[in-house]
């Protein structure tokens, strides 16, 4: 497989000649305590193949039984996507040859999922630094579907992939976790917009399920994937182009990269006189290129046919009524709802969002930090050293019950802001609690008045002409001092103190 | 996105056979081939036989037995151990199932 990247088009030029059709799959692995179809617990993290039985691992004679709790998120993911809950609907089996199933069948749903033809209002921020509205674009969701996740395999060869490997060895314990797994309908008329799109449906497509506490939903952890379907049609063209489908994409940044590189790499392709091939590509996320996967023309024949094993489901209404009385807040009513109790401005409101810190922000918030000292820590600090590490907000580390804690360090005094940066450098290695970490590294602001009035009289020594303004009544002057006396106690000092200090020590001269 | 579900009428070939016996892992040599290809027509003929006596107002039957809606509760039961899993398999290392190449062959 070569990893070079492709010919690209300019990216206006390419959206000057093409418009681009989107379409996402999405595969949501839920957080119930077993699988969809046998009793195994679904931990994270333990050893291989412990997590197995006949059922799972597809023995002769063992027979699947659906698990409640999987058809109850199935639905409520549905209801909350605004679709129709189907009255009565199968598993199939969908066959192939590859060995992370062990029964040589994925059991999944063909053409009656359980949930279909809904809608999400997705609200694309304004692009940054324009005055313009947030965009509000709507994606049609064509269905939401059950199924069961595969196993996990490690290749055993030279380059430690599937190509090129010598063999293969496959832990069982995540066959059969319960996936949902959410279709879009084809999304068109985005524009040069499609890249934000794509990641604002995905990253407001968490934020519901996080709501709706069926899933960890973590990207980082594969517990939410995205597969990015794109093609391209001459612009004004009613007809779609050729698709490919990028698998991996794993953080909402990445869902934007992948978009924006398909449509360049399309455009070279389409602009040349080339045609697109309907193929699989890999996402590869320390170089942003995709490459090609298999093609998908002649291997897609899966053979899907009604599960036998398994009975039909057939929710009741009622059912599906009481399921529709558990869902969370509508996120736009929401939204504004935060807003007005945090008091923030339109812009605001809108970093928030985009940076995909809403949830981070509101549980940290009701961990006891303040609103704006919330955003402040999210938005800046915590915003940067994300991006330096090319992480999603969510996934770098930080709980918003640590973001509460630094920040109620820093209310009582005990720290201050530069410090508290020292914290999360702390809170990032592992080193425990923030009261821990200010412990451990001594990060404790001094405001004993013996350490800090030498200080500053070593500071009013060495700076006479300063001293001598602030005896005039240039009290501003005195900002240079607190300089000297927060250097020479290397940040740990309460600058509020040191400046009465200061004045106390300096009185301005009738 | 799924496909049509294939239609399994008709005759199948000694090819066909053999290919499925690959992707199946079933090793048959020439003979068994000769011996079972005829065999499997006769029964997907047998099949598509019944198809003809079924008229279109008859809809394919997935489940016999007019049951739907039945669940388990989401408790853990126990699991096998890792030998128990790992007693059947051909090859085993590291506590997985070792499996030959995936890539390469024909399929």
């Amino acid at each position: 497989m070569s990893a070079t990247a492709a010919d690209l088009m300019a990216y206006d030029a390419a959206l000057a000649a093409y418009d681009p059709a989107l379409g996402l799959e999405v595969h949501v692995e839920l957080n119930t305590a077993t699988k969809m179809f046998c009793g195994c617990p679904t931990g994270f993290g333990a050893e291989p193949n412990t997590q197995v039985c006949p059922t799972c691992l597809g023995l002769p004679g063992a027979m699947p039984v659906v698990n409640r709790v999987g058809v109850e998120s199935a639905i409520r993911i549905g209801l909350a996507l605004n679709c129709s809950i189907a009255e009565w609907c199968r598993f199939a089996r969908k066959n192939y040859f590859y060995p992370d199933m062990p029964k040589n069948f994925q059991t999944s749903q063909y053409d009656e999922p359980i949930a279909f033809d809904g809608w999400m209002d997705v609200v694309v921020p304004a692009p940054e630094g324009s005055d313009a509205e947030d965009e509000v674009f709507r994606v049609e969701i064509e269905r939401a579907h059950m199924e069961e996740d595969t196993g996990k395999s490690t290749h055993i060869g030279e380059t430690g992939r599937i190509h090129g490997a010598d063999y293969s060895l496959v832990d069982y314990n995540r066959a059969g976790i319960p996936l949902i797994e959410i279709v879009t309908k084809p999304i068109r008329g985005a524009g040069e917009r499609a890249p934000e799109v794509a990641r604002a449906y995905v990253q407001q497509l968490r934020d519901l399920i996080v709501a709706l506490g069926v899933s960890e939903a973590r990207m980082d952890q594969g517990n939410l994937r995205a597969d990015v379907n794109l093609s391209l049609a001459p612009s004004g063209s009613d007809v779609l182009g050729t698709r490919t489908e990028t698998k991996n994409v794993n953080s909402f940044r990445s869902v934007e990269r992948a978009v924006r590189y398909e449509v360049q790499r399309h455009a070279a392709v389409l602009s040349s006189g080339g045609a697109i091939l309907q193929e699989t590509r890999h996402w590869h996320e320390d170089t942003g290129i995709t490459t090609s996967g298999r093609e998908k023309s002649d291997a897609e024949d899966y053979r899907y046919f009604p599960e036998p094993d398994l009975v039909p489901v057939a929710p009741s209404r009622e059912w599906v009524e009481e399921l529709r009385a558990t869902l969370p807040e509508n996120p736009t009513a929401k939204r504004a709802r935060l807003q007005a109790a945090w008091g923030y401005s339109d812009l605001e409101m809108r970093d928030v969002v985009g940076a995909g810190a809403l949830p981070l922000v509101e549980e940290t918030v009701e961990a006891g930090a303040s609103p704006q000292s919330a955003r402040k820590w999210w938005l800046s600090e915590l915003a940067r050293r994300a991006n330096d590490t090319g992480v999603d907000l969510v996934d770098l580390g930080v709980t918003p019950a640590q973001v509460a804690g630094v920040q109620a360090l820093v209310d009582a005094g005990t720290i201050n802001d530069k410090l508290a940066r020292q914290v999360f450098d702390g809170l990032l290695a592992g080193e425990g609690s923030p009261e821990e970490i200010v412990e451990k590294r001594g990060l404790a602001v001094v405001s004993d008045d013996g350490a800090l009035g030498a200080a500053v009289d070593k500071a009013i020594e060495a700076n006479p002409d300063v001293a001598e303004k602030i005896r005039g009544g240039k009290v501003a002057a005195a900002g240079a001092l607190i300089g000297a006396v927060m250097k020479e106690m290397r940040g740990q000092a309460d600058a509020g103190r040191v400046r009465e200090l200061i004045l106390e020590k300096l009185p301005v001269v009738e | 996105m799924p496909d049509r579900p294939s239609d399994t009428a008709g005759v199948i070939t000694r090819d066909e056979v053999a290919h499925l016996a690959v992707l199946a892992r079933i090793d048959l040599d020439d003979a068994e081939l000769d011996h079972l290809a005829p065999q499997l027509s006769v029964i997907l003929e047998s099949v598509a036989s019944i198809q003809g006596v079924a008229g279109d107002d008859v809809p394919p039957t997935s489940h016999p037995m007019p049951l739907t809606n039945v669940f388990r509760e989401d408790v853990v039961e126990p699991s096998l151990t890792a030998e128990q899993a790992l007693s059947g398999a051909p090859e085993a290392e590291e506590q997985r199932f070792a499996v030959p190449r995936i890539l390469g062959d024909e399929q």
